[in-house]
């Protein structure tokens, strides 16, 4: 084990609080999803791949940066808004399990589209600001990771002010409580699903955007970002904005810290075994064998 | 997403329809041309092997599976191993091989089955990562990503089941074994509880019917299909390694499922079929119509096939047609040109 000192875990708390960011965006936006529409978005990362690989072909256009970071969103928001009017409004009423291999069917189409349209070679986007990276008492930041952590940070007030105190935002909140107390209050409903899926939709193309100057941008970008996101979305019980924000930062740190003390080819490997501790902590809670036991126990006839 | 009625036994038109099958399956060599078709004929039949074991996972006992290919892998690898580097007889392998292979499923699936759908779907799918990683960096015994070459041939005594036609006859008799136990379960009381849980999992447990269990024990079965398949698959394949047991490939065997219809045991093998005879058009096709040629692309047609299936034929692919064909038998204008046509003189 490699000896270190304290500004190299600075480092590595600092990194794996930009990484975690990112799952923290990709999760929001799978929360945002499930909470009005009841459906787990599968495909979130595939909004994330397209976020990047939009803004990669706008600024390849020379399209400024700012201009081009909107303009991926929006487009990704297009899309989010019409797999959600095409395949799930169909089948809205469909079993579970359907409309899970729907958006994992989704998930794969806009894969192979992606292929189609960028091929296989991988792409990046530059720097937002070029420069050296920073050196934070000792420890060395690239500069894009400040963007990472102050878009996402920018990115949670905006949604806490949007929730808090717009009226759209209050609908859907309504809508993620009780569907049918809105639709009675005069709430659109399925338009509220269709706002979810563009709010999940934009927020995963704003994760895209910034990390892609980290890291290859090819077609198969979404699948380990998706599932890392769901991981931290999981934290939260699919439902709790705060707390998968805490998990997504918490994933983040982990993975990079496996990374400097294992190796960097585990660290895929600690979201997995992270998802399934959580999916064990979550089905096995020991307060309630024990209420069990007392129950079965004291059910039992005498003299058994 | 509805599931045929129930039959008791074997009636008389379920024995007939299976000796077709057989006398079918038994003769196709005779008519296949290329050695690429009876290659990819063996190939129908032991993903066939893991998708029975998938239909009864997911159609019945309505569990998500996103990482059935990496039970296919354990199979795969274990007997790779086992006979690369421990030497053992290929059968023994497959046989040992299965058994870790399910006393794996059995404990991933204690915790697993108190979840919802969602989780279980992405508990599966770690679990496969999971799998995948291990495979990748195990490197002593899996090789690592260039995978694990030279494993042996089955035998049969002396003789080495070495030919295409000696292991499409090996692999789909397995298959058929395979059908008749799955058709079986389905039809005796185990498959009824399946059928109760499917449909209302409050309902069959207030009738006393052991959910977890039953579950669990659907899901180590199907693990054990997919680990024989998959050890028929290192002996067939001779080299294996970890990218034919990854993510994408427990979707493709969904698909197939699906394709096939989730709860109809007869559609797993020709679901299977049509996926695989599918990849192969498209990837003639593909290279024709776009600069890139790589096969790659087919994976469009497999998400948007199972949208489009899921959406409009949740029954799957056979009952559609089967039910597209009967309106066009029943169709009013049709019998009154048949009418006509026999007033004739």
């Amino acid at each position: 084990m490699p000896d270190y000192g304290l500004s190299d875990y600075l480092q590595f708390v600092l990194s794996g609080l930009s990484t975690g960011s990112i799952y923290v965006l990709i999760a929001l936006g799978l929360i945002a999803i499930y909470n009005v529409t009841g459906v787990v978005n599968l495909a979130q990362g595939e909004f994330v791949m397209l976020g990047a690989m939009f803004a990669v072909t706008l600024v390849g256009l020379h399209i400024p940066i700012g201009f081009a970071f909107i303009g991926s969103v929006l487009g990704v928001v297009l899309v989010g808004m019409l797999i959600q009017r095409l395949t799930i409004h169909p089948a809205r009423h469909a079993p579970e399990v359907s409309l899970i291999i729907i958006t994992i069917g989704t998930a794969i189409a806009l894969r192979g589209l992606a292929l189609l349209f960028w091929g296989t070679t991988p792409r990046s986007l530059p720097e937002f600001s070029p420069g050296p990276p920073l050196n934070v008492m000792g420890a060395i930041l690239s500069r894009q990771r400040i963007w990472i952590m102050g878009t996402a940070g920018v990115v949670l007030l905006l949604l806490y002010l949007f929730f808090e105190f717009t009226l759209l935002g209050k609908a859907v909140r309504a809508c993620s409580i009780n569907r049918r107390a809105s639709e009675l209050l005069g709430i659109n409903p399925e338009l509220m699903s269709l706002l979810s899926y563009a709010l999940g939709a934009g927020l995963g193309a704003i994760g895209g955007i910034v990390i892609a100057p980290l890291t290859l941008v090819d077609y198969n970008m979404g699948l380990v970002l998706g599932l890392k996101g769901f991981v931290a979305a999981i934290m939260g019980g699919l439902v709790n904005m705060p707390a998968a924000v805490i998990g997504g930062l918490a994933l983040g740190v982990l993975e990079s810290f496996t990374s400097g003390f294992l190796s960097s080819g585990i660290k895929d490997a600690v979201a997995f075994l992270t998802l399934f501790i959580i999916l064990l902590a979550r089905t096995t809670s020991i307060k309630t064998t024990l209420q069990e036991k007392r129950a079965q126990r004291q059910a039992r006839p005498k003299g058994r | 997403m509805s599931i045929r009625s129930v039959s008791k036994s074997w009636t008389r038109s379920n024995l007939i329809g299976l000796l077709v099958f057989i006398a079918f399956i038994g003769t196709l060599p005779l008519w296949v041309r290329t050695p690429y078709a009876l290659s990819n004929m063996v190939l129908i039949g032991i993903y066939s092997l893991v998708t029975i074991g998938l239909c009864l996972l997911m159609g019945y006992a309505g569990q998500i599976s996103l990482g059935q290919a990496a039970f296919f892998g354990l199979g795969a690898y274990g007997s790779g191993i086992l006979t690369v580097h421990f030497g053992w007889s290929p059968w023994i392998a497959l046989l040992i091989a299965a058994v870790i292979t399910a006393v794996i499923a059995y404990f991933i699936g204690i915790p697993m089955f108190r979840l919802r759908s969602h989780y279980l779907a992405m508990g599966t799918l770690a679990f496969g990562a999971i799998v995948t990683i291990v495979m990748n960096e195990w490197k002593v015994y899996t090789g690592g990503p260039t995978g694990l070459p030279g494993i042996p041939r089955f035998t049969l005594g002396a003789i080495p089941i070495k030919s295409d036609i000696a292991y499409y006859y090996l692999a789909w008799g397995t298959v058929i074994i395979g059908l008749i136990i799955a058709l079986n379960l389905v039809r005796s009381r185990f498959g009824r509880a399946l059928r109760a849980i499917h449909d209302s999992e409050p309902a069959a447990q207030s009738l006393g019917v052991d959910v977890d269990r039953y579950k669990l024990i659907t899901l180590v079965i199907s693990s054990i299909y997919a680990s024989v398949a998959g050890s028929l698959y290192a002996h067939y394949i001779i080299f294996i390694s970890p990218n034919a047991f990854d993510f994408s490939v427990s979707v493709r065997l969904v698909l197939m499922v699906a394709v096939g219809g989730l709860a109809s045991i007869w559609g797993a093998p020709f679901g299977t079929a049509v996926v695989i005879l599918l990849t192969m058009a498209l990837r003639e096709i593909v290279p024709l119509l776009t600069r890139y040629g790589s096969g790659e692309h087919q994976i469009i047609a497999y998400g948007l096939l199972l949208v489009v299936i899921m959406i409009f034929m949740p029954d799957g692919l056979t009952v559609a047609l089967v039910r597209a064909w009967r309106r066009l038998l029943n169709s009013e204008t049709l019998r009154r040109r048949l009418s006509a046509y026999r007033r004739r003189p």
